[in-house]
This record gives structure tokens, sequence and C-alpha cells, in this order.
């Protein structure tokens, strides 16, 4: 019988955190403009320029800290990470190694209804590097500065998980937590947020970790998945084939499905870490604590049951809608503008959802504002429009953010109410389908929807299809 | 009327009575340099259009009001180890050679915020690496005392441009000892302030946690209005701290009375120069003679100091400098194969002997496997000997010493062995590893005509303490210049007969 | 104590430190370390048993700068003394293969 393998796995997450200016200087963290414009002598590494720290990275590091239940190192310091690479101005980090601000914590995932601790061993603030650039074609690369000094936690958990879904589950958990704190936006996509995985296989039931490797460069939760699977399987064809698992950082290629070696004689991986001379230490007493404690926002579990219990929904549909902070907002704000939180809850679990899935968007890539779906709603319920001309609305509305009143009014989508304009309608649909009246007469029914069917289309849809239906069946009663 | 030999105060008051222009002053000192440098070489760039386009900006500022301070107008060297915007500023390396910074230095900002006129940049051991100035990739200088011998270092441009009266005053970094231990071998005075006194914020790094910038000046009551100029706190540099008290002239009073005084026995042990510890007792007893009370006392620690020092150092300077790669600014190699080939070569030939010898140490304390035995362990011998200096200052106000074992040596004589050379540290280093003040006032020559300066120590935050004691000294003898300015005057009172001259004044010597 | 840096341990610290050292270098540079160590290896003559490294001299902390931006465009001060500049970037030889 073939030999069972457990996958231990443990992830190392750097999540960009969303402060106005980066870690050490006065420049700007916002995403993108020309190369090198956001910097100054201290995030391009000038001589003779120092470092001052940004206290709100201290506050976003502190609250997500507490929110991952992380004990807090009250006198917490910088060290200098020592190596060569051109993205790294100074070629050294400022990183946190011998005391970081937050340790020894916990969250909580969830896989397939079973419940479980995944525990974090330590939080560290530093800094991002910058960006490199390659030419194919001149064998050169172009620097980058304006993400260098951008701020960063790195989280490192236990070798606590066991599958590529745990894995899932728990970078969702630090999202979703982390997104709530607002401390970051957590985009893998665009490199917010970025996990290493740390991953060795041993025998069912053995004690004893196996050699692990570390796998970077994974910028999708699907890349993570194929990566874990990718990687294990590779181990445990080197266990079978009796080579060695050599402990070393792989880079994932998700285009072929394979990870490489990054190795170098010239990568001595002996970071020479000492205290940062330019920063001194930080303090964090009980009062800072208990400050950051009490500004810290209603988070994902709390807002789970108070939706229940406050809104009356499900479980099912709260889950869904406190799944980004981003529906979460809209559906408390929208809710108490209108509110119908059900109603708002509805459009947000059906039309919602069906038009990120479509659109492969992210829920915080949602344009149309609360006060809009608020005003939807609100005329749904006035029965000003039907539910066909408000789906209609409504992917106008998801496209564009259109002001659904004035946009009703602009293309007339109201109702008809004028009775006199109905009936002409009716006699002339009565009028044209002598075989369809007839049929209904005779005792079929389903002729019935075919003349209302013709009646809405006659009124462009702006007839409200029950009124059509009752009065269908008094003048051919 | 003789510019040069002015001292900073005197020129200053010269300028704010009119009896001077800056535009004159500047003319001076420029052509006393172009007499000089040939035969001192004390600086790496001698800014001459920048300086008189500044005189003319500061004549202005004087006139209408805007620059009323001791040092308006007065022309000044820097390091060339503190950044000058639109100035090459190159740590006297081949590394740094071609590199012209976009900012200035917070304590040279200072400076010219007071109307000072930066005149050039001083030539330095590289990366402030030595105590000699003869790492300089642009050369040595030589000591005015005697051109046969080395100024001292790492701040040997700045002492000896002070010394040969090419210019009134200068700034100087210490790191272990650099402003000192220079200032004793060229017969002028040096000041080290407390830690965290004058920003950091433009100086290129050497020891971050010990580096401090300072004052050279040919009397007390100059390095104290510099030093009054400088310091300030900067939010710029996490270090800096902010004092209660910045008026540093305040405490030029001729008042030693029951003053205590702690000679340290350790520091006049073996290897202390019998001339050198002669000079200084009796300097110690024209102290007592005013009404200190002097004291021995056992400081102890003193021989771990070096040790300690080096490691600290070197590991700090191993990572300050890896930044100079060859990418962002500087020299970068003309052949290579692919990165790790380019910063490799950039590097060996971009930096000196020394400075690879420094950075090469400093790496391998702090690499895997050792970074506990040496780097952890020299930073608890540090916590040791500023406990022992805590211990000093509750019974004594100053503490006197020597601020070398010997005079300046012979050019060429000490790169050769440098464990040798580091030794001559050994009075300094202690002061930067606690991050006390220190100054250095001349006391004397020894037989071969060569300065002797005494080091004054002072707790941390207590300049005025040391700049008294030294500012009392110095009232008991006559400032004296080498003899060379006495040619150099000549050279110059010559010219300036024939009239004329403008901005070719002084050039024919 | 003689041999205590051996040829591999120099050729390590070149690679960490990026200097590549001629024959002649190497072997002073080892004479020189070994020499520079003996000499460090005094301290131990000393008990720091229980003493804190003290990388600090002064107690300050909690130095914080407030979050605002304050510089604007620093590209021409970045690019200024750059040897080799490409699209307003640092020009390097190639990072990966």
């Amino acid at each position: 019988m073939a030999k069972q393998y457990e996958t231990v796995i443990g992830l190392e997450v750097h999540v960009e955190l969303a402060t106005k200016t980066k870690i050490f200087c006065s420049c700007s963290t916002q995403f993108g403009g020309a190369p090198n414009t956001h910097t100054c002598p201290v995030c391009t590494g000038m001589p003779g320029s120092l470092p001052v720290l940004n206290k709100q990275v201290v506050e976003y590091a502190l609250a997500i800290g507490l929110a991952m239940n992380c004990e807090i190192t009250r006198v917490c310091k910088f060290d200098r990470k020592n190596y060569f690479y051109p993205d790294n101005p100074q070629n050294y980090q400022i990183s946190q190694l011998y005391l970081p601000i937050a340790r020894d914590g916990y969250v909580e995932i969830e896989t397939k209804g079973v419940k479980k601790k995944v525990r974090i061993h330590e939080m560290h603030m530093e800094e991002d590097a910058g960006k490199l650039i390659h030419d194919e074609w001149d064998d050169t690369s172009i620097v980058d500065f304006n993400r260098s000094g951008v701020p960063l936690v790195e989280i490192v958990s236990e070798p606590d998980m066991r599958s590529a879904e745990e894995v899932l589950a728990y970078l969702e958990k630090l999202r979703v937590i982390i997104q709530y704190l607002g401390a970051s936006d957590c985009k893998l996509q665009e490199g917010s947020m970025r996990a290493d995985v740390n991953l060795s296989v041993r025998e069912l039931g053995s004690e004893k970790f196996g050699t692990r490797t570390e796998m970077k460069n994974l910028n999708s939760f699907k890349a993570i998945a194929r990566a874990i699977e990718g990687e294990r399987q590779r181990q445990i064809e080197l266990i079978e084939a009796g080579k060695p698992v050599v402990q070393e950082t792989r880079r994932w290629d998700d285009n072929k499905e394979y990870s490489y070696a990054m190795r170098s004689k010239e990568d001595a991986k002996d970071y020479r870490y000492f205290p940062e001379p330019d920063l001194v230490p930080i303090v964090i007493d009980d009062a800072w604590v208990e400050r950051i404690k009490a500004r810290q926002p209603e988070l994902r579990d709390e807002k789970l049951r108070r939706y229940q219990k406050e809104f009356g929904l499900s479980e099912y549909d709260a889950q869904i809608i406190t799944a980004s902070i981003y529906t979460a907002e809209l559906f408390e704000r929208a809710a108490s503008l209108c509110g119908k939180p059900k109603k708002v809850a509805n459009w947000l679990m059906v039309e919602t959802l069906r038009l990120l899935k479509e659109r492969g968007m992210e829920p915080e890539e949602i344009k149309f504002s609360p006060e809009n779906l608020a005003k939807l709603v609100a005329l749904t319920e006035a029965g000003t429009i039907n539910s066909s001309v408000a789906k209609e609305v409504f992917e106008k509305m998801f496209t564009e953010d259109v002001e659904p009143e004035s946009y009703v009014a602009e293309h007339g989508l109201k109702i008809v109410n004028d009775e006199g304009e109905l009936n002409a309608v009716l006699e002339k649909v009565i009028a044209d389908n002598p075989q369809a009246v007839s049929d209904y007469r005779g005792g079929k029914e389903k002729a019935l929807g075919a003349l209302v069917g013709q009646t809405m289309k006659a009124m462009k849809g702006k007839a409200n299809p029950g009124l059509v239906n009752q009065k269908l069946k008094e003048l051919l009663g | 009327m003789d510019i040069c030999r002015m001292t900073a105060l005197e020129l200053g008051k010269k300028i704010r009575q009119r009896e001077v222009s800056v535009t004159e002053a500047v003319k001076a000192f420029l052509a006393r340099m172009e007499a000089a440098e040939p035969k001192i070489h004390s600086f790496v760039t001698v800014d001459r259009e920048g300086a008189l386009k500044r005189a003319r900006e500061v004549q202005k500022g004087i006139d209408e009001g805007r620059f009323t301070g001791p040092l308006a107008g007065v022309p000044a060297a820097v390091k060339d180890n503190m950044c000058t915007k639109g100035l090459l500023t190159t740590c006297s390396s081949k590394i740094l050679g071609n590199f012209t910074p976009t900012f200035t230095a917070e304590a040279v900002q200072n400076l010219e915020k007071a109307g000072a006129v930066i005149i050039g940049k001083t030539n330095m051991d590289e990366f402030a690496m030595g105590s000699t100035t003869e790492t300089s990739y642009f050369g040595v200088t030589r000591n005015p005392w005697n051109l046969e011998h080395v100024p001292g270092g790492s701040s040997g441009g700045s002492c000896a441009a002070v010394a040969a009266e090419e210019c009134p005053f200068a700034l100087g970094s210490d790191t272990g000892g650099s402003i000192r231990q220079p200032s004793s071998f060229c017969g002028v005075v040096g000041l080290k302030p407390t830690y965290g006194t004058v920003s950091r914020y433009g100086l290129i790094a050497y020891g971050s946690s010990l580096d401090q910038i300072g004052p050279v000046a040919r009397n007390v009551s100059d390095c104290a209005a510099v030093l009054e100029t400088i310091a300030s706190y900067d939010k710029k540099d996490s270090t800096s701290i902010r004092r209660e008290d910045y008026a540093f002239t305040g405490a030029l009073a001729c008042d030693v009375k029951g003053m205590r005084i702690g000679i340290p026995t350790d520091y006049f042990g073996e290897g202390l120069d019998g001339e050198v510890r002669e000079h200084i007792r009796s300097a110690v007893k024209m102290l007592e003679e005013k009404g200190a009370l002097v004291e021995e006392f056992d400081l102890s620690l003193v021989q771990y100091a070096i040790p300690a020092y080096y490691v600290i150092a070197s590991a700090e300077a191993s990572s300050n400098l890896s930044r100079f790669d060859g990418v962002k600014y500087g020299y970068r190699t003309e052949s290579f194969e692919g990165l790790h080939n380019m910063y490799k070569k950039t590097r060996s030939e971009g930096f000196g002997a020394e400075v690879k010898r420094r950075i090469m140490l400093g790496s391998f304390v702090l690499s895997s496997g050792y970074y506990d035995a040496y780097y952890l362990k020299a930073l608890r011998t540090k916590a040791l000997i500023k406990e022992a200096f805590d211990r000093a200052f509750e019974r004594y106000d100053v503490i006197a010493a020597p601020a070398a074992p010997t005079t300046a040596p012979k050019l060429g004589k000490s790169l050769s062995d440098p464990l040798k050379m580091y030794l001559g540290d050994i009075y300094t280093v202690s002061v930067n590893l606690a991050g006390l003040p220190g100054i250095t006032v001349p006391v004397g020559k020894d037989k071969k005509g060569l300065p002797i300066g005494m080091q004054l120590i002072g707790n941390c935050f207590e300049e005025k303490k040391i700049i008294r004691a030294a500012y009392a000294y110095e009232q008991t003898r006559a400032y004296e210049s080498p003899e060379i300015c006495r040619d150099l005057r000549h050279g110059l009172a010559g010219e300036e007969k024939a009239g004329k001259g403008g901005d070719e004044y002084g050039k024919a010597v | 104590m003689a041999n205590r840096i051996s040829d591999e341990t120099i050729e390590y610290v070149g690679i960490l430190a990026k200097l590549e050292l001629s024959g002649e270098e190497k072997e002073n540079a080892r004479s020189d370390m070994e020499k520079m160590l003996d000499y460090i290896d005094t301290l131990n003559e000393l008990d720091t048993t229980g003493v804190e490294p003290m990388s600090h001299v002064f107690p300050l902390n909690n130095v914080f700068r407030e979050d605002v931006v304050v510089n604007g465009d620093g590209s021409k001060d970045a690019l200024y003394n750059a040897p080799y500049v490409k699209d307003q970037g640092f020009k390097v030889p190639k990072t990966i293969g």
C-alpha cells in the first residue's frame, strides 16, 4: 500500500499598510506614478539621510496584533537586515527581528464546518522594497523606488496548516480582519497582500517535521492553491525516490505550475541583523493599548451576530454580506437610509453577487453608492417601478452608479397607473389575439399569460403586471 | 589688519561694524588657501565662485538686518562628510568622488542660517576611518606645524585648515576621537558635543551610534559660539535630543573655583609619552591654581574601550557603507559580468584599504554565529564603560586627560600597523561609547615643536562645564600659531601692497 | 592565535560585504582580522553576565512623525547622481535570469 503523507504549512504574509505616507519619510504611498516620483533622500538611500518612524504604522500594527490575539511587545525595536539587492536602496532593510511588535497570537479558521486555531508566531513592522522592471532586450533592469519604504507588517504563522483549503481560509481570515480594521486593502493582485508558503511533508502519524522549502511569487489565491499541491507532489516524489528535500527558497511559476530554486552562491542568507542605531525604541504603555482597543471597529464575527439579531438576516446571508467590509458597510448604510434591511440584503445577495461574478470583480470595486441602492429599494417599495425595471436600473447603477430616481424619470420607466391608457391597450390586445382569447375562454388558463405578455410589451414594461392580469380577467370574464 | 589671523568672533564683529566686508573676508581666506594648499592640502574642494556669490548675499542680508548673529559673514570650512547641496561631497573616497548632494546637512544649514559662508570642504580619512588623514583618496593633509607629520584624523583637514589660518573655524565629526585628536595634533581647539546635540541629518554615517558633528576653532570662545549655532533639535534625526539650554557661550567665564577635576590614573600609565604627560599635568596644575579641586582616581575598563569601539563602529560601518554600490550615486566600475560582479568590482575599486578592512571586520562580527560573542559582548562592555563614567561624574565635574598618547607621528608611519594605529585612540573612544562631550585645548609643544592638547571630558549635557574649564585654562596661555602662518602672511603682505588683485589676489606665493 | 580565520571565511565575508579581494589583499585581510579578533577577545576577561547590551546611550523613545504627505516629486533629485539612468529609473544589470 502506498504511504500516506501529511502536508505541513506555515505562512509568512506581508501586508502593505494603508498609511498616507511611507514608514520612515513623508513621501506618498499612492500606488502608481511615474518611476521615482514618490521619493526623497530617505527612501532612495541617499548618504546622510535618516529615518523617522510614522506613528500611524505603529497604530495599525497594534490594531492588527490585538485583533489576532497577540501579546504586544511593550518595548519594541527595529533592526537592520543586511543584504544586497538593487530594489533595496540602502542594501539593508529596516525590519524587526529581536523584538517584534506582536507575538504569540492566533486566528480561528473554519473549513468544512470544522473550526481550528492557527497560531501566530509573531508580527513585525518593516519597509517595502522598490520595484524592478526587467528589460528583456538589453539584459538590464530598471529600479523604481516609489514603493521603497511603503510600510508593511509581516505576519508569521506557526506551521499549523495541513491543506491548501486551510491556507486559503487563513488568508481570507487575515484579509477580512485587516480590511475591517482599515489597516490595508489587502489586494493580492496589486501586491498589497503577499504570501510566502513554508511547506514540508511527512509520513502521516510522524511527529517530526520534514525539511521545508519556502515558496515565493504567489500572487493569487488560485496560485497559492496550485503551488501547495505542486510543491507537495514534488517533495513526495523526492522522498519516494530516496532523495533529500533541500531547505531552500523556491520561486513558483504559475504558468508552468512548477517551482524553481532561487539559489546563487552570492546569496549567503546571512542577514547580519543588528539593532537599527538611527531609530529609538518604541515603548507601548497600557494607555496606548487601551486607546487602540477602544478605537477598534466592530470586526466581522461581531457584525455577523448583530446582522442576524438586529436585521433578522439568515446566517448564510449575514456570512456573505460580512465577507467583505465593503459589502458590510454598503449594507448598513443603505439599510439605515431606506429602512428595509432585508430588501437591501437581497440586492446584495442576488444581483450584486451575480454581476461581480460575471465580471470577475472584487467587492471593493463596487461602484454604486449606498444612497442610490437605498433609493432603488424605495422606488420598488413604493410601486413606482416594477421588478424587471428595477433590475434594469440596478445594472445601470452597477456599471455607472446612475442615480435611480432621475434615471427612471428620464427614461420614462415609471409604472403607468393611468387606467385610460391601459384600457385602450387591453382592448387592442384582445382584438388582435382572438385565438388566445378563445383559448382562455375555452378554459386554457395558460393563454392569459400570453395576453399579459403582449400587454406588457405594448406598455414597454411600465405596467404593473398584477393589475394587467386582474383587468384582463375582468374584461374576458 | 590681517583678516586671516582673527578669530571667528573678532572677524564677525568687524563685519557687523562694517570694518570688513564679507567679500573682503572671503577673498582674504581664498587667497590664504591658494598659498597654503599646495603645502598643506587641507581641502578636497574649494568653492571659490560659490563663496564669493554667497558673500554678496550675506552682505546684503547683514545690511538689511536679516543676519545679526556673531558668525554672520564669517567664512567656514566643512568636513567633506557633511552634505552640501550642489557642492561635491566625497568623504575623501573614490566611491563618492563625483557625488553632489541634493540637500544640505542640518548642522551646515544652521551655519548658513546664521550667515556663515562655506568656502570649502576639508580633507579627511576616507569615510572618517583613520587617525591620520592619510587614508584619503585625494592625498594626505600635512600638519601645519611640521609638514613631515600628519595632522591627525579623521578631521585632519578641518584642524589643519584652522591651524594654517585658511579659515577661522571648521566643522569636524567625531566617532572615536576624530575632532579631539587632530585638534591636539594641530594645536587648535576642538569640541565633540554630547551625542544627540548636533543633528546627524546630512552627515554621511560611519558609526551611527557614535558620530557627532562638532566645531574646530582657534579658541574656546569660537568653539562655544559655533556649537551654539549648529546645535539644534532636529525632527529629521530620531536620535536628536531637545536640550533645555543651547547658550553655550554663557559658560565663557574664567572661573573654576571649586570645580572638581578628576584625573584618571589609568589614562596616565604605560604608553603615554612622557612629554605629553608632563604638559597635561602642568596644565591641570594651572587649573588647580585657579581654584579647581584636583584628584586622581581609577576610571577602570580603559583597556576595553578600543576593542568594544572597533566592534561597534566596524559593525555599523559595514552596514552604513553597503549603500555605496554603483547603482544610485558615485563610482561604478567600468566592466563587469552581472549584478553581483558589478557590486564587488565597484566596491573593491571604490573603497580604500582601511575602509575595506573595517567593512570586513564589521561584516564578520555580525555574521551568523558571531553576533553574540562579538557584537553583543561589545554592547555590554559599552554599558559597563558608561557606568564607570556615571560613577566618576558623581564625584567630578570634569575629567582631564590627554587626547592622544603622543604628538603627531610622521607621515607614512601609521598605516602599516593598523592595530597600533587603533591603540592611539585609547583616550578618546570611550567618550563616544558613553555619548559624552569632550573638548581639546592646546597646552604646549613637545621638543620637536609639535602641539600637545589636553582633553576635558564632561558628563552628558554638561558642555558648559568643559567649556568653562577650557576657557579658564586658555586664559593662562597665548594662542600660538605654526610658523608656516608667518610665511603665508608675508607672502600675502607683499601681494596686498601691490594693491588691487581682486579675485587673483594672493596667487603668487 | 594563528589560523583562526580560514580562507573560506575570508571568501564568505567577501560575499557578505560584496568585496572582491586580490590574493595579497586576502592574506592581509586575514592577518589583520586575526590580530584584531585576538585583541577583541580581551573583552572576554570582562564578566558581563546580567549586563544589558546598550545600543542607545540615552533612554530616548517614541520619536514619531505624523502621517502627513509633505514630499512632492523627488525624481529629479533621486536620479541626479545616478551613474546610469533609463526610463526615469536606475539602470542596473539584469536581476533575474
